[in-house]
């Protein structure tokens, strides 16, 4: 009974995908009808070459990749700088520190004031304010810190006596060891900033910036105004649908392919943050 | 761990300041960016919720600008009085009902699904669910509300193509109120059930397996040692993670509401931080939407911090 359940509740989450799948390989005449379900009906491969042929998507496409890999490294970076000092219990001023942290977890100033510091910092429609301003989540400086903690000291208190500086421990020890928390990490980091589109929809205004997930929320928006939907080349309702979902899979594929391979890891970084110790 | 640190500590004499920074500067050279980068992102635009006070003027430094008056006279809390209408309290109770029904239907289904997951016999099986599983967890709302839009559109959607099959009329799913809320809750607990029973499975990993046998020994089966052994046994985990979810509940993202609402269901559908967005930076009203997002910050600090001081006192750890 219980195998059953599982297999019907994968069959739902794989039911949405495989739909808009199947919709973006059929052909144009049977979407109008709507006569295609799971499987695609008059295979071809129309809207995805159009899709890859469109400069528009593929400029868009390799900008959020490229957003995301920079995001993800600095991010781990900034993460990892607040995460090993504050491990040293000896650290003076440790508990300003962790206040002066923690009140940010709690505290949000709000949409506008952060919109109004982007204008003052010049930071509006600049690529730069799609990277920097969301760099550090301090839930993911925890879950790091978390996994520090269970390094021993004693490893790092002998790498101390034998006379090494503290970066060295951290470059030396402490990366080794953490590959798992930072695959996790980048994983978090990777995904949000590949599925984030909030922070580009107030920030940014040059359509050549856009990351992916806002060109998908205009498409998907204005998809009903005749007048946008011929500059987007939806003539052909049925067509516009392929495309439309060949727009969605084009930008779900690299996330799928990620991430199961990272399972073994981001399991147990999602648990460090909840249950320590 | 911790414990054991504590063993090893040696009583230590207090060393002098230079000596004490020799040894320690590069810890603190390692911390200088990102409490530089939270100085400037996180506490900088707290000097910009002053406006909630004043009258916006473009032109101006946050200082220079007036307070905000009525008719000549110092108001000083014009935008708040101002605030309190209608679209502000519909963005409120939506924001509130939402996350009650998210919490209603969203809580219990990872633990279920942990329950379930923890019956299977076959390693590899169980495996693959799970990875299944997680997969909607992954995609953006966005990407979310399109493959809603293919699946329950009213006219060629997979889901009403088989209501229509069965004789029945289809149903608008996105279009009136209350199926859209019907499907946003639904949509919400899609996303989140396997993700979030990644920490009941590690809570049920965590569990002594003699209490089982002990159970077994007893007489009890499959949904007797589940209700006696495994629930008692993530207890604590269940009532730090509701209780820490009841205090988010003027939080709430802005990047799922505003993905999936559309004109049609913004009486159900506006939540504080679509509303504040629409009105601040598209509508330009910066001090009346500072208001409005300071009172959701302030409520929202308030919760936050009674559900903290209420998990540590029921001897749960904290967010901190």
């Amino acid at each position: 009974m219980f195998c059953f359940i599982c297999v019907l509740v994968s069959i739902i989450c794989l039911l949405p995908l495989v739909n808009l799948g199947a919709k973006s390989l059929s052909d144009s005449e049977f979407l109008i009808r709507h006569e295609v379900y799971l499987l695609p009906k008059g295979l071809n491969f129309d809207a995805y070459t159009k899709v890859l042929g469109d400069a528009k998507y593929i400029r868009s496409f390799f900008w959020t990749a490229f957003l995301t890999v920079v995001c993800t490294f600095w991010s781990l970076t900034i993460t990892a700088l607040c995460a090993y000092p504050l491990i040293y219990e000896k650290l003076r001023g440790r508990q300003l520190i962790n206040i002066f942290i923690t009140i940010t977890m709690f505290f949000n100033a709000g949409t506008i004031p952060n919109y109004l510091l982007m204008k003052q910092l010049n930071l509006i429609d600049s690529p730069l304010v799609l990277i920097v301003p969301s760099c550090l989540s301090v839930y993911n400086m925890i879950i790091m810190r978390s996994f520090f903690y269970g390094i021993p000291d004693s490893l790092r208190e002998s790498a101390e006596i034998d006379g090494a500086s503290h970066i060295k421990i951290f470059t030396s020890i402490y990366l080794p060891l953490s590959k798992p928390v930072f695959a996790t990490l980048a994983l978090f980091y990777a995904v949000g900033r590949w599925n984030g589109y909030s922070d580009a929809l107030m920030y940014i205004t040059t359509p050549k910036l856009y990351p992916l997930q806002l060109l998908l929320y205009n498409i998907l928006n204005s998809i009903n105004s005749v007048e946008v939907a011929t500059q987007e080349g939806f003539t052909t309702p049925g067509l516009g649908e392929a495309l439309k979902s060949a727009i969605v899979m084009f930008s779900t594929i690299p996330i799928l392919l990620i991430y199961p391979w990272l399972q073994k890891y981001f399991i147990a970084g999602a648990t460090l943050g909840a249950v320590k110790e | 761990m911790k414990k054991e640190r504590n063993e090893v500590k040696f009583k230590e004499k207090k060393v002098k300041f230079w000596p004490y920074m020799k040894r320690y500067w590069q810890l603190y050279l390692l911390l200088l960016i990102p409490i530089v980068y939270l100085a400037v992102f996180k506490y900088m635009p707290m000097k910009f919720v002053i406006i909630a006070f004043k009258d916006f003027k473009f032109n101006m430094s946050v200082w220079e600008m007036p307070w905000a008056t009525t008719a000549g006279k110092l108001d000083v809390f014009k935008y708040f009085k101002k605030a309190m209408n209608v679209d502000f309290y519909n963005a409120l109770r939506n924001n509130v009902v939402l996350h009650m029904l998210d919490l209603f239907f969203g809580f219990p289904a990872p633990i279920i699904f942990a329950l379930i997951l923890n019956e299977l016999p076959f390693k590899w099986f169980k495996k693959t669910v799970q990875t299944i599983a997680y997969m909607p967890h992954f995609l953006s709302w966005v990407i979310i509300y399109s493959l809603a839009l293919t699946l329950f559109a009213p006219s060629g959607g997979f889901v009403n193509q088989l209501i229509q099959m069965t004789g029945r009329e289809a149903i608008p799913f996105l279009n009136e109120s209350k199926h859209w809320m019907v499907t946003y809750i639904g949509l919400g607990v899609w996303q989140s059930f396997g993700w979030g029973s990644i920490i009941y499975l590690a809570g049920i990993a965590g569990i002594n397996p003699e209490l089982y046998e002990a159970a077994s020994v007893d007489g009890a089966g499959r949904f007797r040692k589940m209700w006696h052994v495994t629930l008692p046994g993530l207890k604590s985990t269940i009532v730090v993670l509701l209780i820490m979810n009841l205090g988010g509940i003027l939080g709430g993202g802005f990047d799922r509401p505003f993905a999936m609402q559309n004109n049609l269901v913004l009486n159900v559908a506006e939540t504080i931080a679509t509303y504040v967005y629409k009105n601040g930076i598209k509508g330009l009203k910066f001090s009346l939407s500072t208001a409005v997002g300071l009172f959701q910050s302030v409520v929202g600090m308030i919760f936050l911090l009674g559900a903290n001081g209420i998990s540590r006192k029921l001897g749960e750890r904290g967010i901190w």
